[in-house]
């Protein structure tokens, strides 16, 4: 006997199952493929030394954000992350811009993802023999696989996660001793360090992709509805995601800076893959291949279920068309948004340019970060601590918020030096969604039933 | 026709395999559940008490 309709004050709710190893798991997975590609575009941009100096800035970025993140999320746990909090802590349009922002940054992330993953495998292809290989079904595949994986259920998506990831990161380990960083068999710092061929403005431009190596890191509170504790889990998962990071990070470079010239880092594809290939060791291109694979395929798949959600607590507060709202009784996922992303991604992906595409993500994700040095400090003015229970405070407030607001700043200029187009279209966009949005469909969000913590009034209202 | 060749219409066939079984399986859940009850579920809801899953109640098969 089927069940058609909802007997008194029963309810559906997303699935409490997760643990902080599963947040870990959706943080790190989105960004590890950061390291495996696309930060060694910023050795192109400024040189090997204005590459890793990017990467510390954007490690303290990255670190303030996190920081920022773990804070408002223990007390704001809800899924949509950053959406959620923007709605209670500045207001609905912020939050309809956040939401966007959010669901764009991951999806474009997905579409880059899984054309690299057919990219991979066409060169695979090739290098087999059969040069005519294309890369599209292999695309398509990858975003149909992982969208079922996420419409069947979260643990079993993030669980796998966490097994791809932990083996991704595994694998940067064995070839950072591999490469024996203690003596020059293998590495030739000084030779191949040259100082910064582009001078400063070389390392303000390699910051777009120093951005790289952190991306996505903040997609951890999209799993708030889902962690079984929220309050220990989501600064947990964060802070040691951030913590994983930095590490991986600074060896890749160390690595890669290491064992091939600038000139070839700056336009490598596989930098970490190629590394290893240097070392004329099978096991360890096997092993940076495999690595390569399963960062890409836990990149997207972290996407799937951050994007999901955000579009998911939009629909719930009628941001969006409600039926986005429903969660699947059995799997107990966002279905009809996990669904609803598929062709959107599979578009970008099939007909889009790769670069375009992760611009789109870049800035989406700063546009994000932007309001989170804001919100913050309107957080901690409309909520002074002691005024309502946080899991976790950060500390020097608001020195955080203030230099992620410059690294912010700092960064818009450096993507406007190599994508000004893209920032201006960008924008324009973001404004027409927030005219539509403040004009047509605010008149259908239920005003009160969308602020659902149980705070006190703010501080001044 | 050669391995890789074969390789691309599995990729072809199972994607459409996948994407058809989302497809099924969403439209029989919105015919099996009322909307009330698919949307039903709210924001900050941290405790359980409320929150029934219908896969113990007879629910979904």
């Amino acid at each position: 006997m089927t069940q058609t309709t909802a007997i008194h004050g029963e309810k559906i709710s997303l699935l409490r199952v997760l643990g902080p190893g599963h947040v870990w798991a959706l943080g790190v997975g989105i960004v590890l493929v950061g390291e495996y590609m696309g930060w060694n575009f910023a050795v192109g941009k400024g040189g090997a030394i204005a590459a890793l100096i990017a990467c510390w800035v954007a490690g303290l970025l990255y670190t303030c954000v996190a920081m920022i993140d773990s804070e408002v999320t223990s007390t704001v746990a809800a899924a949509g992350g950053q959406y959620a909090q923007a709605k209670h802590i500045v207001g609905p349009l912020m939050a309809f811009n956040v939401g966007l922002f959010l669901v764009f940054a991951y999806t474009m992330l997905e579409a880059a993802n899984a054309i690299t993953l057919g990219y991979l495998v066409q060169t695979v292809g090739s290098m087999a023999g059969f040069p005519e290989t294309h890369d599209k079904p292999f695309i398509v595949l990858t975003i149909m696989f992982l969208a079922w994986l996420n419409y069947r259920g979260v643990y079993a998506t993030l669980t796998f996660n966490l097994v791809i990831t932990a083996i991704a990161f595994v694998a940067i380990w064995v070839l950072f001793f591999a490469v024996q960083p203690w003596s020059s068999v293998y590495m030739k710092h000084g030779e191949l360090l040259t100082g910064l061929p582009y001078g400063w403005l070389g390392v303000l431009a390699a910051l777009h992709f120093g951005m790289w190596y952190y991306l996505g890191i903040e997609g951890t509170t999209q799993a708030a509805e889902e962690v079984r504790s929220p309050a220990r889990a989501l600064p947990l998962g964060t802070m040691t995601g951030i913590i994983t990071l930095l590490i991986a990070a600074t060896m890749t470079w160390y690595i890669c800076a290491g064992i091939m010239p600038w000139e070839y880092l700056g336009q490598a594809v596989t930098p970490l893959f190629d590394a290893a290939r240097l070392t004329d060791s099978n096991v360890l291109m096997v092993l940076l291949f495999i690595g390569t694979i399963f960062s890409t395929l836990a990149s997207a798949n972290g996407c799937i279920n951050d994007a999901s959600r955000a579009w998911f607590s939009m629909g719930r507060d009628r941001y969006l068309p409600q039926v986005f709202g429903a969660v699947h009784p059995k799997y107990r996922t966002p279905y009809r948004s996990i669904v609803f992303l598929v062709p959107v991604a599979l578009v970008f992906a099939y007909f889009a340019p790769l670069d375009q595409v992760i611009t789109f993500s870049i800035l989406s994700g700063l546009l994000e970060y932007t309001y989170m040095a804001i919100g913050v400090m309107m957080f901690r003015q409309k909520w002074p601590l002691g005024t309502i229970k946080r899991g976790y405070v950060h500390p020097f407030h608001p020195l955080p918020a203030i230099v992620l607001l410059l690294l912010c700043s700092a960064t818009y200029f450096a993507v406007f030096l190599g994508y000004g187009t893209q920032l201006i279209a960008m924008m324009v966009f973001y404004i027409v969604a927030s005219l539509w949005f403040a004009l047509h469909r605010y008149k259908f969000v239920r005003r009160g039933a969308q602020f659902t913590m149980p705070w006190p009034k703010p501080v001044g209202y | 026709m050669n391995n890789f060749q074969l390789l691309e219409y599995a990729a072809w066939g199972l994607s459409a395999l996948l994407g058809l079984w989302m497809l099924i399986d969403l439209i029989r859940t919105d015919r099996t559940y009322s909307e009330e009850l698919l949307t039903s579920s709210q924001e900050g809801e941290i405790e359980d008490a409320l929150v029934i899953d219908p896969t113990h109640q007879g629910g979904h098969r």
